[in-house]
């Protein structure tokens, strides 16, 4: 059997940049397993620009982004495997995880490792999680399914679309089609705000004049070969549609960009514990999962809004499979739950052991409503970790609060994360 | 003249109020902060956008591509014009000018992706 130090599950942007930050942080024996063709992952469908900002103090497009994380692999001689699948992750006795994989190359083979790093990221919710009436006619995709027709194969999927939901993928591929000379008729959207970032609605609706239904869904799908049209509704507070406000809008192409799933069928049957609020492995503040040396970082713990946030999570997550396949022990000492409070959906991670916590503990996390004028407080027992002031907070951006090391020493209670009125 | 637009400076999305005259902003109201006073400003004198778009090679695959420096908004169309009918053959690398000057806007249409002949 093959043994590695470290097997890194995905060569997107989380993969690489674990591999990345794993090799630097003094791993040799590293291997990056990528079921596609190609490294680079979802960015290489996304061709729009603002990605990087954070990362390589510029704007670039997608496939920029990862062409240069690509090559930083490839230039620190990173071995990776292309069209490799892995079909089970499983620890063994002797504390190593037994990884097996299918390729055209290896066949069906068990490799081992010493530390795993878990970055499958996520895939899109599907028509079939969304309980629309009407038969399954060609036209219905979601949204990135077509952003990867249409951007990487050059297809032309319709002339007239209409979208379900505003998340950031669904406001791009507005854009993205009305450039491809189709007509965007509406994005419909459930909740009364947006779930996409404030720039994507200005310049991928309102450059267009095409209108944001916010309350609004689809009701009906209509056509039973092909898409004929979809019946649009406004929604009540109870998010229950209006009938009176049912409105047929004939289109060609519906495109669904309605949320984000984490693809964790790895880790649930490996057994490790996933936080039912994410979707993703529960982790601790080295991004490790209930299973010793394996990690997690990316879309598959958590989904993001900036692949930069991924790539800095995911340089945490390889420098800790590094130290940890060296041979580096935890120190045995207390681990405190963080708990959330008024406000907060879920928090990354989900413990904290201040004996094991670096000069920068991340704790990150999104709230479930829009809250203007507050603050974010963070506690151990009567103890204040951190209070920021905020004048808005909205579902749609991740919000990243920092701990340093010395305030977490002492502390004696689990952890409150909760929002405050300012 | 008054114009109405949303700042997307941050996640607030302040609903600006701009009134102008002869082309130059005189006065915003509606923004919360310093930054939405500026970006009214920008915005309604000489609106700019990145434009990103594909090219369809000669050997029928897609390369991304994308407008070096921000273009003038009202031409985001001719410039995806001028784009789709651009002759390219493979390979391309990332970073090719593979159009300068774009409909006289003085930015250049790169490719965003290296894409070999496979």
């Amino acid at each position: 059997m093959e043994n590695f130090d470290i097997i890194i599950i995905g060569g997107g942007p989380a993969g690489m940049a674990a591999a990345v930050s794993a090799k630097k942080a003094g791993a040799e024996n590293i291997v990056i397993l990528e079921r596609d063709k190609v490294l680079g992952g979802i960015l290489n469908q996304c061709i729009h620009g603002g990605f990087g900002l954070h990362t390589f103090g510029e704007e670039l497009t997608g496939p920029e982004y990862a062409e240069r994380y690509a090559d930083m692999v490839r230039d620190m001689d990173i071995p990776y495997e292309l069209e490799t699948m892995v079909l089970d992750v499983a620890p063994k006795p002797d504390g190593c995880k037994a990884v097996t994989v299918i390729s055209p190359t290896r066949g069906v083979c068990e490799l081992s490792a010493k530390a795993v790093v878990l970055a499958m990221g996520c895939r899109e919710r599907p028509r079939g999680a969304l309980g629309i009436a009407g038969f399954r006619p060609k036209g219905v995709y979601t949204a990135g399914t077509a952003q990867k027709l249409v951007n990487l194969e050059g297809v032309h999927i319709g002339r007239e679309v209409v979208i379900l939901g505003s998340g950031d993928i669904g406001l791009i591929m507005a854009r993205r089609m009305t450039l491809e000379g189709a007509h965007v008729a509406a994005v419909a959207e459930l909740m009364p705000y947006s779930s996409g970032l404030k720039r994507n609605i200005v310049q991928c609706l309102d450059d267009y004049g095409i209108p944001l239904l916010l309350s609004h869904t689809v009701i009906d799908i209509k056509g039973k070969d092909k898409l004929e049209g979809v019946v649009i509704a406004q929604v009540d507070e109870n998010r229950v549609p209006i009938k009176e406000t049912a409105k047929l809008y004939p289109c060609d192409t519906l495109l669904l960009s309605c949320g984000l799933i984490p693809e964790n069928e790895l880790t649930s049957a490996a057994g490790i514990r996933i936080d039912r609020r994410t979707n993703g492995a529960m982790v601790n503040e080295s991004l490790e999962t209930s299973i010793e040396g394996v990690f997690s970082c990316g879309n598959v713990l958590h989904v993001h809004d900036l692949v930069d946030f991924v790539s800095e999570e995911s340089a945490r997550a390889g420098e800790n499979a590094a130290k940890y396949a060296l041979g580096a022990k935890r120190e045995k000492c207390e681990s405190f739950d963080i708990e959330t409070g008024n406000g907060v959906r879920y928090t990354v991670p989900v413990s904290i052991s201040p004996g094991n916590a670096d000069e920068l503990t991340h704790i990150r996390f999104r709230v479930g409503d829009v809250y203007k004028n507050v603050s974010v407080v963070v506690k151990s027992g009567e103890t204040e970790l951190v209070r920021r002031k905020s004048r808005i907070l909205v579902p749609s951006e991740m919000v990243d609060l920092l701990i340093k090391k010395d305030k977490l020493q002492g502390i004696s209670e689990n952890i409150k994360v909760y929002l405050e009125e300012a | 003249m008054t114009k109405e637009l949303t700042c997307i400076c941050c996640p607030m999305g302040c609903a600006l109020t701009a009134e102008l005259e002869d082309g130059k902003v005189t006065n915003v109201t509606g923004n919360t902060c310093p930054r939405g006073k500026g970006y009214a400003e920008t915005e309604l004198t000489a609106p700019v956008r990145s434009v990103t778009t594909t090219v369809i090679t000669q050997q029928g695959i897609p390369v991304p591509v994308k407008t070096k420096t921000p273009v003038p908004k009202d031409k985001i169309f001719d410039v995806v014009r001028a784009i789709k009918a651009l002759p390219v053959s493979l390979p391309v690398k990332m970073g090719d000018v593979l159009l300068v000057d774009v409909c006289g806007s003085g930015s250049d249409i790169v490719a965003a992706r290296t894409v070999e002949n496979s």
